[in-house]
């Protein structure tokens, strides 16, 4: 994807992760903005299925060429599974950082933080501002 | 260029002598020995030679050129180094050699010890760790040492450090068994001091900070920072990759610092980056002192000696005494500057001043300072002009004949080119890579594929850095 883009209906923090609410699960990735600063992502290290993160903390790793970055959560909960399919396909973050190249999914413990996220407007006017 | 293997041609050797007619390896068992020779190039000596030679040009170091690569200290290594260390008491001493026939040897590590400790103000020194990385692990190790012995162990878990710290701090911290706690930087490019007040308390066992840090910045409020971890009962660790900024002008001992390591390799000059071992020697406040890897070289009477009685030693941390050449040639230089050290200091900062007055107007300065022996600037503005990244930036420099700078690192500056040129190069070297710099702005401009596409006057291109970093090759084969 070569051109920045922040879908509506998404929710974003500042550390350039995205999440997706379905029910009572929220989809976690990074943002055009995270994978183009990253440049190609070579791996990705998420938290076990079953492990608890907290808005704010770790949910995992992604390394690329040029840095190794800690995934920060934008929402708490447990998570219930994680994108096993990018484990040599890792430029899949890169190519599709809004679908196929998702890195996990939560089930939610406290649905109020979504609030606290940003939408795809502020979310764009924040970028703007870096 | 062909692999040595594609030029092997069976049969060929590089020199033949008359067979000497002993069995070989009488004095192997016979189950150690070979069945088959192992299979290796065949060559000529003349192809020999000019395949290496061919190779040796395809490479770039110091001696080649500028290689301003920020917080290594790419400096030159004086050639008289090279001529002490050759010295045959030197070079040809065995390391299970009786003290009293190494005598000059330990007194030379003796002396060394000794110097560095004045250097950064701290009262003992290990020079077993042998590079900086097991500098940082042994240091961490004699903190967890002291607070065990304190029975603070279980309560002090966490190490804080700063968001501009090298990369291999928190992972020492990790293999040493602490968690990282980290510490934002404000908007001078110095600790938050507020933040930290909140982050430190009965929990922590230290701080790891590197200063100048990676901005090439001085912590502005240093002492207040030791008071803070020292009125917590913790220990300050300094990272000594950056002390080339201060020698003979600050020391470590009396910022509040309690224990940190050298990279003698980078500060005090001998071949590195692919071309030599490291050294990364630990100095430590008296009350770390007993913990110190053993065995320890002391003064005893006229003569030298290892100590191996500390009975709180950590133990050893590497084998023998270290990497002894890097000894000889850090002892060599630092007698060459004598007590002239702090002018390699100081020219190592007003060089790097010098290049940042040169190219701040151009590429976007985060820290508005003056900077210490090093500095960063941002090609943001380039990349949201033209496109054009700090990456970009670093290959096209290739083709002015520079080593790019260190780039994307600080990782809280985007775009970051961190810059140093150390003391050992002229001002028309600096002139000339500034004005580097300054062209490719306005190529950025022009033509923003020249910069994309560089390198073009290297031997390869740009490189396939994701399929390296997950399929790395590092060694040959016959094709067959």
């Amino acid at each position: 994807m070569s051109e920045a883009s922040y879908p509506d209906g998404l929710y974003y923090n500042e550390e350039h992760d995205w999440a997706r609410v379905d029910g009572d699960v929220a989809t976690f990735g990074i943002t055009w903005y995270a994978q183009d600063s990253l440049g190609e992502v070579v791996f990705f290290a998420p938290s076990e299925v079953g492990a608890t993160v907290e808005r704010g903390g770790e949910y995992g790793e992604l390394e690329s060429t040029k840095a190794v970055s800690q995934l920060i959560a934008p929402l708490s909960g447990e998570v219930t599974e994680t994108n096993d399919a990018l484990d040599g396909s890792e430029n899949t973050v890169n190519d599709d950082p809004y679908g196929e190249g998702w890195l996990v999914k939560v089930r939610m413990s406290d649905p109020s933080e979504l609030d606290s996220l940003m939408d795809a407007a502020a979310y764009s006017s924040y970028v703007g501002s870096l | 260029m062909k692999l040595i293997y594609e030029r092997s041609q069976a049969g060929r050797r590089a020199s033949s002598v008359p067979d000497p007619g002993l069995e070989p390896g009488a004095a192997i068992p016979e189950h150690l020995q070979r069945s088959q020779p192992p299979r290796l190039p065949e060559l000529a000596e003349p192809e020999l030679v000019r395949h290496f030679t061919e190779l040796s040009t395809r490479n770039f170091g110091i001696d080649t050129g500028f290689y301003p690569l920020g917080s290594c200290t790419m400096k030159y290594n004086p050639r008289v180094n090279e001529r002490l260390v050759g010295m045959p008491g030197f070079r040809d001493l065995h390391p299970y050699q009786d003290d009293e026939d190494a005598q000059g040897a330990l007194e030379l590590m003796w002396r060394l010890q000794e110097i560095l400790a004045e250097v950064v103000g701290l009262r003992a020194v290990t020079l077993q760790p042998a590079a900086g990385s097991q500098g940082e692990l042994t240091g961490l190790t004699l903190i967890s040492a002291y607070f065990k012995d304190r029975g603070e162990h279980e309560q002090r878990r966490e190490i804080v450090i700063p968001d501009t710290a090298h990369g291999t701090n928190p992972a020492s911290v990790t293999m040493a068994g602490y968690t990282v706690r980290k510490v934002n930087v404000d908007e001078r490019g110095n600790i938050d001091v507020d933040d930290l007040r909140e982050k430190v308390g009965p929990q922590t066992a230290g701080l790891m900070l590197t200063n100048p840090s990676t901005l090439g910045l001085f912590e502005e409020r240093i002492e207040e920072v030791a008071a803070i971890f020292h009125d917590a009962g913790a220990l300050l660790y300094y990272d000594g990759a950056n002390l080339n900024a201060v020698c003979g002008i600050s020391r470590p001992g009396d910022m509040g610092f309690d224990v940190l390591h050298f990279n003698l390799h980078k500060t005090f000059s001998q071949p590195h980056g692919g071309g030599g071992p490291g050294a990364g020697s630990v100095a430590v406040r008296d009350i770390l002192e007993p913990y110190l890897p053993t065995p320890v070289v002391v003064r005893d009477g006229e003569g030298f000696r290892l100590d191996h009685d500390r009975p709180k030693s950590i133990g050893r941390v590497r084998g023998f005494g270290g990497p002894f050449g890097v000894f000889v040639r850090a002892y060599a230089f630092i007698r060459s500057w004598g007590p002239g050290l702090r002018d390699m200091s100081e020219i190592a900062v007003l060089n790097a001043n010098y290049m940042l007055a040169l190219l701040k107007d151009d590429y976007e300065l985060p820290y508005d300072r003056h900077c210490m022996h090093e500095f960063v600037v941002s090609a943001r503005g380039l990349k949201r002009e033209y496109g054009a990244t700090a990456l970009d930036v670093a290959k096209r420099l290739m083709d002015y004949g520079f080593h790019p700078p260190t780039v994307y690192f600080p990782l809280v500056v985007p775009e970051a080119l961190m810059i140093e040129p150390t003391e050992t190069e002229a001002k028309e070297t600096l002139d000339a890579f500034c004005e580097a710099m300054l062209a490719i702005v306005g190529e950025a401009a022009s033509d923003p594929d020249l910069l994309k596409s560089a390198p073009h006057t290297r031997p390869v291109a740009r490189l396939d850095e994701a399929g390296a970093a997950k399929r790395m090759v590092v060694r040959h084969r016959f094709d067959d």
